[in-house]
């Protein structure tokens, strides 16, 4: 069967299960419709967390950055990992126990204020509506690639199949989606790999091979793949960093509280059963986003060893890369980078016109790899690889049948689709619960504010689908975006409404708009205000991260520090909040008590 | 044998499990997997430099051992002052 056929035949089969799960999962009330009736075992929890959280960027592109960083990629581990580990023990069981449907809504109790929601609100509409974005650019670039359909068609069914199980299913339709959408994305992730970890180092596991020998030898892999990197001119791979060390460590530090922070995370901690659950559903959550996580960095150094195996086999035999016949002619290129090539992801120019292509790194800072390329006539490197291939065409360079390849691209549309529809209930939400019932019609019925939240549902999907169709230029910078606002903003709020009782709503306003303008200035001067191009001034703050090297990306923990030191000083010189407030806190603090979440005052 | 519901004694409890819990977190993601990473690299683990392991896979299992931990010792501290939840 022909490959197109298996795709079609594979991506169809997931999508009418994701629709079976629909119209079984109905919402009947706004606690179904908020928070799936507040009665999600925590493992079951934990997958939907898992497929929530881990993206079209986790499945797509993470592996690929980590294989060009190397060392350096893995802030991505660590950062989109770590931060369960404070949502655990900081957030999750406390915002439980509160019982409340939304984030915004928490803060605009703790603290007393209808203006702080809003600010809330604000923020996490940012956050999310950036996010978003980039959702949907996935669901489309999946499409188009293994489709063969245009990326529009592609957004369209994607807008069509969150469609029937976010409107109808709310909270409820998305969690049992999602733990589908689970199992297809971890499924198609683990497989290829396997066999690559199999094919290079004849252990199964790959976590345990790339730790292992290259088989057949009895060199490991990473020490190979360091010879093999810096052999070309790159940096070693186990120890290369982007910038300077501090910034590795802010970098990091703010994607964790970023990850604790982001609205569409916490929410799934609202619709299981009790704290204790809260709890064990935070663990359970990271063992199955930990099972891509361990998994990606193999990947990533696997795909980097294939790669320069397949276009520079000298590297790999006599070590001399710079010998006449080291490189691959390009007629003999293989087929899967045929196939790429046809994408405009893979593009070769012969700019020494020897019809063999020279992949190696012509910006290198060791002057005596510089030398000997240009004495073996390099003039240039002639091939440029997007990085997204390194997981999109793995099972095709390491010539796995067609089944796999068709499950990847399910794998990638599970993944896409699974964190659209965690974002849009976050959005919905905010709208229909936080806007429209806590501030514009207090007095909505039920039924009434049920039906908003499916109408807020379907303008977002449709306003989704409209920036996935025009994406603004800024895409690539948002997610820096989304994480700072939400380490800067909504973390520092959340964790001292809970841990400080005499934190108050001038402290806390203060100290969200004081993270939120120095995170979003700094992200600004480098990116342009609102991202639009010519409008960047980072020529008036010192030059590109002139903060101590720290790029913009990397801020969100310093607006986080500055949100926590504003807070403190407003709180000092302003009145303590009320004490049935202090009650509040006091009670969110301890388990007894817990109720079934709902949306009332 | 449960002590009295004392919420200043039992916040106390949870704020101290809290601190051991952000410590460890700290020591092997910033700690192992950044800052003593390069001293680490001396020394290795199968094929891997151990700073790099802990960056890359090491960390990330301890975080998971951390909060099933968390949750065992919460749960305990929770009967010790009796403001477990019914449905326990």
């Amino acid at each position: 069967m022909d490959l197109q056929i298996t795709t079609y035949l594979i991506v169809g089969a997931t999508f009418l299960l994701y629709i079976g799960i629909a119209i079984w999962s109905r919402a009947h009330s706004t606690s179904d419709f908020y928070v799936a009736g507040g009665e999600v075992g925590p493992v079951v929890n934990g997958m939907a967390t898992a497929a929530d959280w881990m993206s079209a960027a986790s499945f797509i592109s993470m592996a690929g950055m980590i294989a060009y960083m190397g060392y350096g990629g893995s802030l991505f581990l660590m950062g989109w990992t770590g931060g369960y580990v404070l949502l655990a023990c900081l957030l999750a069981p406390y915002l439980r126990k509160f019982g409340k449907f939304t984030v915004p809504q928490f803060i605009g109790d703790r603290y007393y204020s209808k203006t702080a929601s809003t600010i809330a609100v604000v923020c996490l509409l940012i956050a999310s509506i950036t996010y978003i974005i980039g959702q949907m650019t996935g669901v489309g670039v999946a499409f188009s690639r293994f489709l063969g359909v245009s990326s529009e068609t592609g957004i369209y069914v994607g807008m069509a199949i969150v469609f029937a199980y976010a409107v109808f299913g709310g909270m409820k339709g998305i969690t049992y989606t999602q733990v589908a959408q689970y199992v297809v994305l971890i499924v198609a992730y683990i497989v290829p790999a396997v066999f690559i970890s199999l094919a290079l180092t004849g252990n199964a596991i790959p976590q345990l091979g790339l730790g292992s020998d290259m088989k057949g030898t009895d060199t490991s892999l990473l020490h190979k793949l360091d010879q093999v990197v810096t052999d070309l001119g790159f940096d070693q791979y186990t120890t290369s960093i982007p910038g300077n060390k501090l910034n590795l460590f802010m970098y990091t530090l703010s994607l964790m509280i970023g990850t604790a922070g982001l609205p569409h995370v916490i929410v799934r901690f609202f619709t299981v059963k009790s704290v204790a659950a809260a709890r064990s559903s935070a663990g359970w959550s990271l063992v199955f986003i930990a099972l891509l996580y361990t998994t990606a960095p193999a990947v990533g150094a696997m795909a980097r060893m294939n790669l320069h195996a397949t276009i520079t086999p000298a590297a790999m035999t006599t070590g001399d890369v710079f010998q006449k016949d080291g490189s691959l002619l390009y007629e003999d290129r293989p087929d899967w980078m045929k196939r790429w090539e046809a994408t405009g992801l893979l593009k070769w120019q012969d700019k020494n016109g020897d019809g063999r292509i020279q992949y190696y790194n012509d910006a290198s800072k060791n002057k005596d790899f510089l030398q000997k390329a240009e004495e073996a006539g390099w003039k240039g490197n002639e091939l440029s690889v997007n990085q997204d291939i390194i997981v999109m065409a793995n099972p095709e360079i390491a010539l796995l049948p067609d089944w796999v390849i068709a499950l990847v691209a399910a794998g990638g549309l599970a993944a896409a689709l699974s964190t659209a529809a965690g974002l849009l209930m976050a959005i919905s939400s905010a709208i229909s619960h936080d806007l429209i019932k806590n501030v514009f019609v207090p007095d909505i019925s039920e039924r009434g504010e049920l039906l908003a939240g499916k109408i807020a549902m379907a303008l977002s999907i449709v306003l989704a689908g409209y920036l996935g169709l025009n994406p603004p230029g800024f895409a690539a910078g948002t997610v820096a975006l989304a994480f700072g606002i939400a380490a800067s903003s909504l973390f520092p709020a959340i964790m001292m409404g809970i841990f400080s009782k005499k934190m108050n709503k001038e402290g806390a306003m203060a100290g969200m708009l004081a993270g939120l303008l120095v995170t979003l200035f700094y992200v600004f001067a480098h990116k342009g205000i609102f991202f639009i191009p010519g409008t960047s001034f980072v020529n008036l703050i010192g030059g590109p991260n002139s903060f101590f090297g720290i790029s913009p990306e990397a801020f969100g923990a310093v607006g986080a520090m500055i949100n926590f030191a504003v807070a403190y000083i407003v709180d000092r010189v302003t009145q303590s909040p009320p004490a049935h407030i202090q009650d509040m806190v006091e009670n969110v603090r301890i388990p007894r008590g817990s109720k079934a979440i709902t949306g009332a005052h | 044998m449960s002590q009295q519901h004392d919420s200043h004694a039992y916040w106390r409890a949870t704020l101290s499990l809290v601190a051991k819990v952000l410590v460890i977190w700290a020591l092997v993601s910033y700690g192992a997997g950044i800052v003593f990473a390069d001293w680490l690299n001396n020394f290795y683990l199968g094929g891997y430099p151990v700073g790099f392991w802990f960056a890359q896979q090491g960390s990330i299992f301890v975080f998971i051992a951390l909060i099933f931990w968390y949750r065992k010792k919460m749960g305990e501290i929770d009967r010790r002052f009796d403001v477990h939840e019914d449905n326990e």
